[in-house]
């Protein structure tokens, strides 16, 4: 069972709705109990990076332990950003520190927020994105972008004038900028991927 | 690239999608979720929601609309309409909703802007502004609240401008004199916003053609176009747009 972790920003239940639709079993949660029997954890967010960490709080520990242990998990947008050392945004935050880089303002001389869909170049060993071809459009909306610095870590970039990290992954943590469960038909297929990796890990 | 979004909007009062012209002679268009569905099926790039009753009668949101929409549309929507705390906003980003939109409760207290946006991360704070051109100063816009029945003395640009400041993540341009008419944007707002701020703006009101939209995008500068009545009566479908834009050399999410 895959657990989207609840804690308290906005858009959780979106992913729940995706997962649910392409008939994956999800489960919402922020009891610690379930978290740790999940086969796999979502780490959503619509918030700022300050706020999703207070607000996620004591899981922090539990979803690092959950990760370390091997099970996948999934970082979608500020949950995305949460893997990484810090963050600048209204402030310095320390995130989970699962991915080493940093979370830095998206170089000025573009409209910021990047937001709409954007064509992700797909890296062929990132089986997130296995069945999808070589390039999809995916929906972004941040101001903030993540530098990986940790050298085991495979990288999805897109084209915003500079290159941005569009999508990450370390062994069994994944993590998109993205929002796979608003990009239509292709981000249904992301989830569909990481509900067979997890599956597979089972 | 990033694309340019077509956007239908979909303005709901009684739980109808309805749509009128200059803000009033509302027609009925169908259901808010039916409809917002078969859009997200027809590749539109984004949908909005804006509850038209809501500030005139001082009715809760659309919570319940935004469930239902979140549980079949899986591309983002933004929803508006009488939106006035932070609290409401995190009501409606927990139901679903991508973004939130907000106009009277802003002008009143601007300060909500800057304390959505530490919250919820300013793309998610979207400013709607309904403008209309000034009798009195040429090339000059005020800005109305009240569903577009009360202007007030805030010129449009240095509001969308310091709106910007305090967090506002994107602007939704709302040109009352062109809304409904089919006759055009108004351009020379839509420039007159997307050169003073460096945040994604929305066009909106009176699109009719599909070189309407062009002209948005190219001599507005418009990110996105917004549109309802040419999209609601199925003049144009949204294939039939994002081709027209792309064979005219416009990056599109197709």
């Amino acid at each position: 069972m895959i657990v989207v972790i609840d804690y308290n920003v906005g858009n959780v239940r979106s992913v729940c709705n995706a997962f649910r639709h392409i008939g994956c079993e999800a489960t919402l949660s922020r009891d610690p109990k379930t978290i740790e029997q999940a086969t796999g954890l979502v780490l959503p967010g619509v918030a700022a990076f300050g706020f999703a960490v207070n607000a996620l709080g004591s899981l922090a520990g539990l979803v690092k332990e959950v990760a370390t242990d091997g099970r996948p998990l999934l970082g979608i947008c500020v949950g995305y950003q949460m893997l990484f050392e810090t963050s600048s945004e209204y402030g310095r935050h320390k995130g989970l520190g699962l991915i080493g880089g940093d979370v830095v303002p998206i170089p000025q001389g573009r409209v910021i927020p990047h937001m709409g869909w954007n064509l992700v170049d797909l890296p062929e060993d990132m089986d997130l994105f296995a069945g999808l071809g070589n390039q999809k459009h995916f929906y972004f909306a941040h101001s903030f972008c993540a530098e990986p610095k940790d050298e085991r870590t495979k990288i999805a970039y897109t084209d915003y004038g500079v290159e941005l990290v569009a999508s990450v992954q370390k062994a069994n943590i994944y993590g998109t900028q993205f929002h796979p469960e608003k990009s239509g038909k292709a981000g249904l297929k992301v989830l569909q991927n990481f509900y067979n990796i997890c599956k597979q890990n089972n | 690239m990033l694309t340019r979004r077509i956007i239908p909007c979909l303005d709901v009062k009684d739980n109808r999608v309805v749509k009128g012209v200059n803000f009033v002679n509302l027609r009925d268009a169908g259901d808010p979720v039916e409809l917002g569905a078969r859009y997200s099926d027809a590749g539109a790039d984004e949908l909005v929601f804006l509850d038209i009753t809501a500030t005139i009668r001082s009715r809760k949101t659309i919570v319940e609309l935004v469930e239902k929409v979140a549980a079949n549309v899986f591309i983002p929507f933004t929803v508006g309409g009488g939106i006035q705390s932070v609290e409401q906003m995190d009501e409606l980003l927990r139901s679903g909703a991508e973004k939130v939109s907000v106009n009277t409760a802003a002008v009143d207290n601007p300060e909500l802007l800057a304390e959505a946006a530490q919250k919820f991360g300013n793309q998610c704070v979207v400013l709607a502004i309904d403008a209309r051109r000034s009798k009195d100063r040429t090339g000059h816009w005020q800005v109305c609240v009240k569903a577009g029945t009360e202007p007030t003395d805030k010129d449009v640009v240095e509001w969308a401008a310091k709106a910007e400041k305090l967090g506002a993540g994107e602007i939704l341009l709302t040109s009352m004199d062109a809304d409904g008419t089919k006759a055009g944007y108004d351009n020379e707002l839509n420039k007159a916003v997307t050169d003073a701020v460096n945040i994604p703006v929305i066009a909106s009101g009176g699109a009719g053609t599909l070189e309407h939209l062009y002209d948005a995008i190219v001599d507005g500068g418009a990110d996105a176009v917004l549109m309802a009545s040419i999209t609601h009566f199925e003049n144009y479908t949204i294939t039939q747009m994002k081709e027209y834009l792309r064979d005219k050399g416009i990056p599109m999410n197709l």
